[in-house]
């Protein structure tokens, strides 16, 4: 070929090589799937972005991404030593990281602490960042209102889902607990139905993720119904001890119940100060 | 109050009783029986009330509670749980909580003064440890009374498994486990308590049985057992005016202890309602049903198992396996040497101070803690080894409280259990010593008047003014000297019997040192004035040497 320095007979050699055949195969194979996997999601999120008027929602997102979180993740969500690829988390992920505080994390510690909203967070702004990972590389979605609305499940049968998959992290009534090594499973009192949702879907730090095939959307509705239903619900027999068992309890025996009857018995064996 | 009349009330009710029972004498001479009087005497009634108690709302929750394991579909009134299938044992107790009039209020009250009733039984137990009231003629009060706290952890234990709820499913677990580890025959007692696999059908009827008839039978047995023993044995006192250990000072039982313990009843019953009330406890709709599949993190038994629990949770994993068998040490240790050392030697204490001191006289005044300093030292190292231990069964909840790394918690437990108590021991030992001789300084100075006083060469000082003759005489009463074994060598230089081999020299060497930790009582006339003191010092130590 002219201007390359390779004759056109090299290549008409090299296309007689006995492994050629197997060489064009692959390339066709690589440029049909490459192509496709390019194409076919990115396409996609863009197509329906754009119909739903949502296209600048990606791009503001990644303004935000750049601004808040590419530091540790990386410039494209790619990840680092410090933080994990964000490629496929999913918005449901973004939503219960930043909506709760979590995210951007303050500084590197064995868990990741709820703490306020940094002054930029907003539902908007969340939405827009959600977007944007969205566009990444798919994943779990924002649960809709219904999907989460305590209204519509059953909580007795939420509770024994709960009872069976959540207490042994997060106490019998999600008031938390402690892990190993530094970690724990947070009080289940702040959080949304939402976030609720998005840790079962997503299983953020240490929870394991309970995808739809575990338990289906409308069980995780349920448990939603339970858990939101019992942390309302006013203690029958009085103050709740803060409702972690019987460590209280035997606190306030010894502190109140044992200081009470000892107050009293110094009452009625007091001597008489003064002689009469 | 002079007791030389008989009072009205007490001469008119006994001749009625004397002329129809011949009870008279009887009566006259047990209702003018004499009691001493301090607050920490009361700490007793405290359990005995509190049991009173536990009789009259556990009578009411068997009414309704039914105690079976067999399945039935929840549609009560507490709305989280209608639908979920359960034990009727479970149903019931929630059928009492939310369903029967009053029921929640006694439940709470019966679980309330099963801590009171036991808190205050610890809180005797360590009252008459300190003072030294389970010396003779008292030791087999004591034992009844360390039996009973033995008895009152399996009553516990029985009954807060009743209600077949996941919380204390888990502590049912534990114990089958416990039982499994016994060697040898774990297995087969564990089958025959259960009446076959864990979970089974039958430990709810069995622990019924065993929580409402046998145990608290027993208890009332022994509780009675050891009222008729104090009754005859006479309550120790402290030393004041006028008591010796020859006699009784304090107010009669009719009318004035009769009014105080009528008054302390009432106090008991109303500190447990007011708990029940206002503080909930055991919330088992919270806990939900008990299925051995399921567990919830922070599962804590009652705070009197909490030692145990905490046990078993410092141990390192450690198995043995022998012949086919395992022996499961991370079990077996913690579930046995805590409980073993800390109720045997509960038990064992005051026999094992006599074969020290070879005190085997008769007491009646009650020590005063500072005046036994190793006695004492003793007392606080089970205190703090019992304590730590009860502290680190909470641990997960500490460290999900407190943001302390879970691992740290365990490790930093097991290095306490074994500094915890050495450092107590020491630390106790050295307070005990400065209190004594705080209370000598308080005899020969004076108590701090407040009043600075400056003298004609311009020096100044403070007025002591002496301390008032009712402490003076409870300080001087109760620094008694401990008696030690006899371990002088004879005449030809060959120490006694009981002084001879490695256990008599050591016994000789415990007695000594036990002996020595009492200072001599330095007692000047503590006429306060600083320049009257260094007289009186003087004059006090001439004194000393003519004796």
């Amino acid at each position: 070929m002219i201007g390359t320095g390779i004759s056109v007979n090299s290549i008409t050699a090299k296309r007689r090589h006995p492994l050629a055949r197997f060489a064009v195969v692959a390339l066709a194979l690589g440029i049909l799937g490459g192509g496709y996997a390019l194409t076919t999601p990115t396409g996609g999120t863009a197509d329906a972005a754009v119909a739903s008027g949502r296209a600048d929602d990606v791009s503001e997102g990644r303004n935000l991404f750049v601004a808040h979180c590419a530091s540790c993740h990386g410039w494209n969500a790619e990840g680092t030593a410090k933080a994990p690829t964000l490629v496929g988390v999913g918005a449901a992920a973004v939503d219960f990281q930043v909506s709760s505080g979590r995210m951007p994390a303050a500084d590197a510690g064995a868990q990741v602490p709820r703490k306020p909203l940094a002054p930029w967070v907003t539902p908007a702004t969340t939405a827009q960042l959600a977007a944007y990972i969205q566009s990444l590389g798919g994943g779990p979605t924002v649960p809709s209102k219904e999907q989460v609305n305590p209204a519509m499940g059953d909580a007795a049968k939420g509770g024994e889902l709960f009872r069976a998959n959540c207490i042994q992290c997060h106490n019998f009534v999600g008031a938390g607990g402690a892990l190993t090594y530094g970690k724990y499973a947070p009080s289940l009192n702040e959080a949304t139905d939402a976030q609720i949702y998005e840790a079962m879907v997503t299983g953020p730090q240490a929870m394991p993720v309970f995808n739809d095939a575990t338990i289906t959307p409308d069980e995780k509705r349920d448990m939603i119904a339970y858990i939101t239903g019992v942390r309302s619900q006013v203690d029958p027999g009085g103050s709740g001890l803060g409702r972690i068992g019987p460590v209280t309890e035997g606190l306030v025996g010894w502190i109140v119940g044992l200081s009470l009857l000892i107050l009293a018995a110094i009452w009625i064996t007091a001597k008489k100060r003064q002689t009469s | 109050m002079t007791l030389t009349e008989t009072p009205k009330a007490i001469a008119g009710a006994s001749t009625f009783v004397d002329d129809r029972l011949g009870a008279g004498p009887f009566l006259k001479r047990n209702l003018r029986k004499i009691f001493p009087d301090h607050w920490s005497f009361l700490l007793g009634e405290i359990a005995l009330y509190s049991f009173i108690l536990l009789l009259l709302t556990g009578t009411f929750l068997t009414f309704w509670f039914r105690p079976s394991m067999g399945d039935v579909v929840y549609n009560g009134s507490y709305a989280p749980l209608q639908g979920v299938e359960m034990s009727e044992a479970y149903a019931s107790t929630l059928h009492i909580s939310f369903d029967v009039r009053g029921g929640l209020l006694i439940r709470q009250m019966h679980h309330w003064a099963a801590i009171m009733f036991i808190a205050g039984m610890m809180a005797h137990a360590l009252r008459v440890f300190f003072t030294g009231a389970y010396r003779k003629p008292r030791e087999f009060n004591y034992l009844i009374g360390v039996i009973l706290l033995t008895l009152a952890l399996f009553e516990g234990l029985t009954g807060y498994s009743l209600p077949d709820d996941l919380l204390s499913g888990a502590g049912l677990r534990i114990t089958e486990g416990v039982i499994l580890s016994i060697p040898l025959v774990g297995t087969y007692i564990m089958t025959f308590l259960f009446g076959g696999e864990y979970p089974g059908d039958d430990i709810i009827s069995r622990f019924y049985t065993i929580h409402i008839l046998l145990i608290p039978g027993i208890l009332l047995a022994l509780i009675t057992a050891h009222l008729i023993l104090m009754w005859v044995q006479k309550h120790t006192q402290q030393a004041g005016p006028g008591r010796t250990e020859h006699n009784v000072v304090g107010a009669p039982f009719y009318p004035a202890f009769m009014a105080k313990a009528g008054a302390y009843t009432l106090f008991t019953f109303a500190v447990i309602t007011l708990l029940a009330t206002f503080a909930q406890i055991n919330p088992i709709w919270l806990f939900g049903p008990y299925t051995p599949a399921d567990i919830s993190a922070g599962s804590q038994p009652d705070f009197y198992m909490g030692f145990l629990e905490g046990s078993l949770r410092l141990m390192p994993a450690w198995e043995i396996n022998v012949w086919g068998h395992t022996l499961p040490m991370s079990v077996l240790i913690p579930a046995l040497v805590p409980l073993g050392i800390v109720m045997t030697g509960l038990a064992l204490y005051p026999f094992l101070e006599q074969w020290v001191t070879g005190d085997r006289r008769e007491h009646h005044m009650a020590d005063r803690p500072r005046n036994n300093p190793h006695r004492t030292a003793i007392g606080i190292t089970a205190v703090t080894f019992y304590g730590l231990l009860w502290l680190l069964g909470a641990n997960d909840e500490i460290s999900a409280n407190f943001k302390i790394p879970l691992y740290v918690t365990t490790i930093v437990g097991r290095f306490l259990i074994i500094l915890g108590p050495v450092l107590a021991y020491w630390i106790t030992y050295r307070i005990c010593i400065g209190l004594q001789r705080r209370d000598g300084e308080l005899l020969s100075h004076g108590v701090e008047s407040g009043v600075i006083k400056r003298l004609p060469h311009g020096e100044y000082i403070e007025v002591h003014s002496p301390p008032a003759h009712d402490l003076a005489e409870h300080i001087r009463g109760a620094r008694k000297a401990i008696p030690a074994i006899d371990a002088a060598p004879d005449a030809d230089g060959i120490p006694p019997k009981t002084a001879r081999g490695p256990l008599g020299k050591l016994r000789t060497m415990m007695s000594k040192t036990y002996a020595s930790a009492v200072l001599p009582l330095e007692d000047g006339h503590g006429n306060g004035h600083h320049a009257d003191g260094e007289h009186a010092a003087v004059g006090a130590g001439e004194q000393k040497e003519l004796h």
